[in-house]
């Protein structure tokens, strides 16, 4: 079963980020990057679905030069190879956008029997490319799932949203994003770390994808951004400390605010 | 006045708060147009409860593939209908997101994820990064779709003169979808759901253990609450991941949040830090909670919670 995982880089949580003044969009360099939680579980389960019925893993990562991290990161967890789409035009991309060149990615692969993604990266928050992709792609969408199994060109999940599980099934090939209970990420070994360095990473630009550079990134866009400020950071209000009647001063603001 | 689709959420003929929310925001752009995807007999069951909200038009989207394909039913059924549509709103959930995402790229339109609320020339605003920024963004092709975050716009009634009904049809090529086999509803007994609620209680690492969480929910009760917890306390194991708020969980946004012995984490105010009121009560004096709270308390939340457990019981008579 040949599989895609698409990984994505993403700013540290913990380091501050801006956005640049500019054009409105996130400041990349302004903040550290890790490889998003969520891939690893997706490289993961990727690895474990190839454990058990053989193929190839290919992981896609589209973004600037640092994505090389992630997906050495990924190559040294097991995956076999690489692209990585690589190009200045792609800066300010959308979901939409990205999805678009996602899935000229994905068809460069031959065969592909499922695309894993992880369900929402931390900085976008769209938690849509996955069923964009679907969309695109003209594939099932079997997305958020907390439990995947395949079983011939049958595929069964676990999907866990805000309304509880659903039991879902698809018909091989689809598009699959996985939450983060679905596994725990093993560690890169020593000799994974070296294997890694020897696998085949292609780069592309968009215009190997045939996409035209006028589509994607901020010319590409679907939306205009009118305005963006930081907002006045919410300030501390009352603070006391208890005497044995918070509670009771709680209740009393609450009633206040006409909360209660 | 041109037509402005609400795709509405519902369960078992009830529909979801967020689309009176919804609703309440398509009328300031238009005449609102409820799309109800699902079973036979939805909506007939909620049409009267929609028309309340504004909605002059019920677009009733059943048969059993509508209810039980995944996702691809209210695209289809969305993108069939957006021909007369000045705009869609759909709330942002996890499968809102999902449905307008698909949708914006198969009508070709833009989409705004997670607006917080929406100006009459369909403006939206976002809060982004956990709220250190606000974006006011546009959607500049197509028909624009919208997601508006559950309890971003406060829901008003607003009587239509008038429900019209009509019926779609939609066929589902099961080659390209997810069939829904069996559903589980959330294990959340008789509290709101989290992300629809009003007022949210939660608990962190300061619970101390998954027995004594039951002093958050006992304070969650009393308020009529959902009960929620840090990243912290649910990586300690005192309570079930679905109830994450925060990065790595879910986004909340009620009119009063309590945070009992909760830190504050950058990767969990990213999650409540739109909330109305905030209130907190922890030991630390130190706890960045406080820079955010309207009111503190620094204190023991088990005397502090089952005392105000106690007087809100009071005032509620």
């Amino acid at each position: 079963m040949n599989i895609v995982v698409l990984v994505k880089q993403v700013p540290d949580t913990w380091s501050e980020r801006k956005l640049t003044d500019a054009d409105h969009t996130l400041d990349r360099e302004s903040a550290d990057a890790v490889l998003d939680e969520i891939n690893e579980r997706a490289v993961e389960e990727a690895l474990l679905l190839q454990e058990a019925h053989g193929g190839e893993v290919t992981v896609i990562a589209m973004g600037p030069d640092r994505a090389t991290d992630a997906i050495r990161k990924a190559l040294s967890m097991g995956a076999d190879k690489a692209i990585h789409v690589s190009d200045e035009a792609l800066h300010g991309s959308d979901s939409l956008a990205t999805a678009k060149v996602l899935a000229k990615a994905i068809g460069t692969v031959e065969n592909v029997d499922l695309v894993i993604a992880g369900n929402e990266a931390t900085d976008g928050r769209a938690g849509a490319v996955p069923a964009i992709l679907a969309e695109l792609l003209g594939l099932p969408q079997v997305t958020q799932l907390r439990k995947v199994t395949v079983d011939g060109s049958t595929i069964k999940g676990e999907r866990e949203t805000d309304e509880g599980v659903a039991f879902v099934e698809a018909s091989l090939p689809a598009v699959v994003s996985v939450t983060e209970k679905i596994n725990e990420p093993r560690y890169p070994s020593f000799k994974g770390i070296m294997a890694a360095k020897k696998k085949p990473v292609s780069t592309l630009t968009v215009a190997d994808l045939g996409v035209d550079a006028s589509e994607v990134g901020l010319s590409g866009a679907h939306t205009q951004v009118l305005e963006a400020s930081p907002k006045p950071p919410r300030s501390a209000g009352q603070r006391i400390e208890d005497g044995g009647d918070g509670g009771q001063k709680i209740a009393e603001f609450l009633v206040g605010q006409k909360l209660i | 006045m041109s037509e402005v689709l609400v795709l509405v959420d519902h369960v078992d003929g009830e529909v979801k708060k967020v689309s009176y929310e919804l609703l309440t925001a398509a009328r300031r752009l238009g005449t609102p147009a409820a799309v109800v995807v699902g079973a036979s007999g939805t909506a007939s069951k909620i049409r009267e409860s929609l028309g309340r909200f504004g909605a002059a038009k019920v677009y009733a989207v059943e048969s059993d593939d509508a209810a039980n394909f995944l996702v691809t039913p209210k695209v289809d059924a969305l993108a069939a209908l957006v021909p007369n549509a000045s705009a869609v709103l759909v709330s942002a959930t996890v499968e809102g997101k999902e449905v307008a995402g698909r949708l914006a790229a198969r009508i070709g339109s833009g989409w705004l994820v997670d607006v917080v609320d929406v100006e009459a020339d369909g403006t939206g605003v976002q809060s982004i990064f956990g709220g250190a920024f606000v974006v006011k963004a546009k959607v500049s092709k197509g028909t624009p779709v919208i997601t508006v975050r559950p309890g971003g716009v406060e829901a008003e009634e607003s009587t239509a003169d008038a429900v019209l009904d009509e019926s779609v049809s939609i066929s589902v090529d099961a080659a390209k979808s997810a069939r829904v086999t069996s559903r589980e509803a959330v294990v959340g007994g008789d509290r709101p759901e989290l992300t629809e609620a009003s007022v949210v209680v939660s608990g962190g690492r300061g619970v101390g253990s998954a027995d004594k969480f039951s002093v958050v929910e006992e304070l969650a009760d009393s308020l009529g609450a959902a009960v929620g917890a840090s990243r912290a306390a649910v990586d300690s194991g005192y309570y079930p991941h679905q109830f994450q708020v925060g990065q790595t969980g879910k986004t909340v946004s009620p009119q009063l949040y309590v945070a009992l012995g909760i830190s504050g984490a950058i990767q969990h105010r990213a999650g409540m830090q739109t909330s109305k009121t905030i209130v907190a009560v922890n030991k630390d004096p130190e706890a960045p909670i406080f820079e955010i709270a309207d009111f503190g308390v620094v204190g023991d939340l088990f005397n502090v919670a089952p005392q105000l457990k106690e007087e809100v019981a009071k005032r509620k008579g």
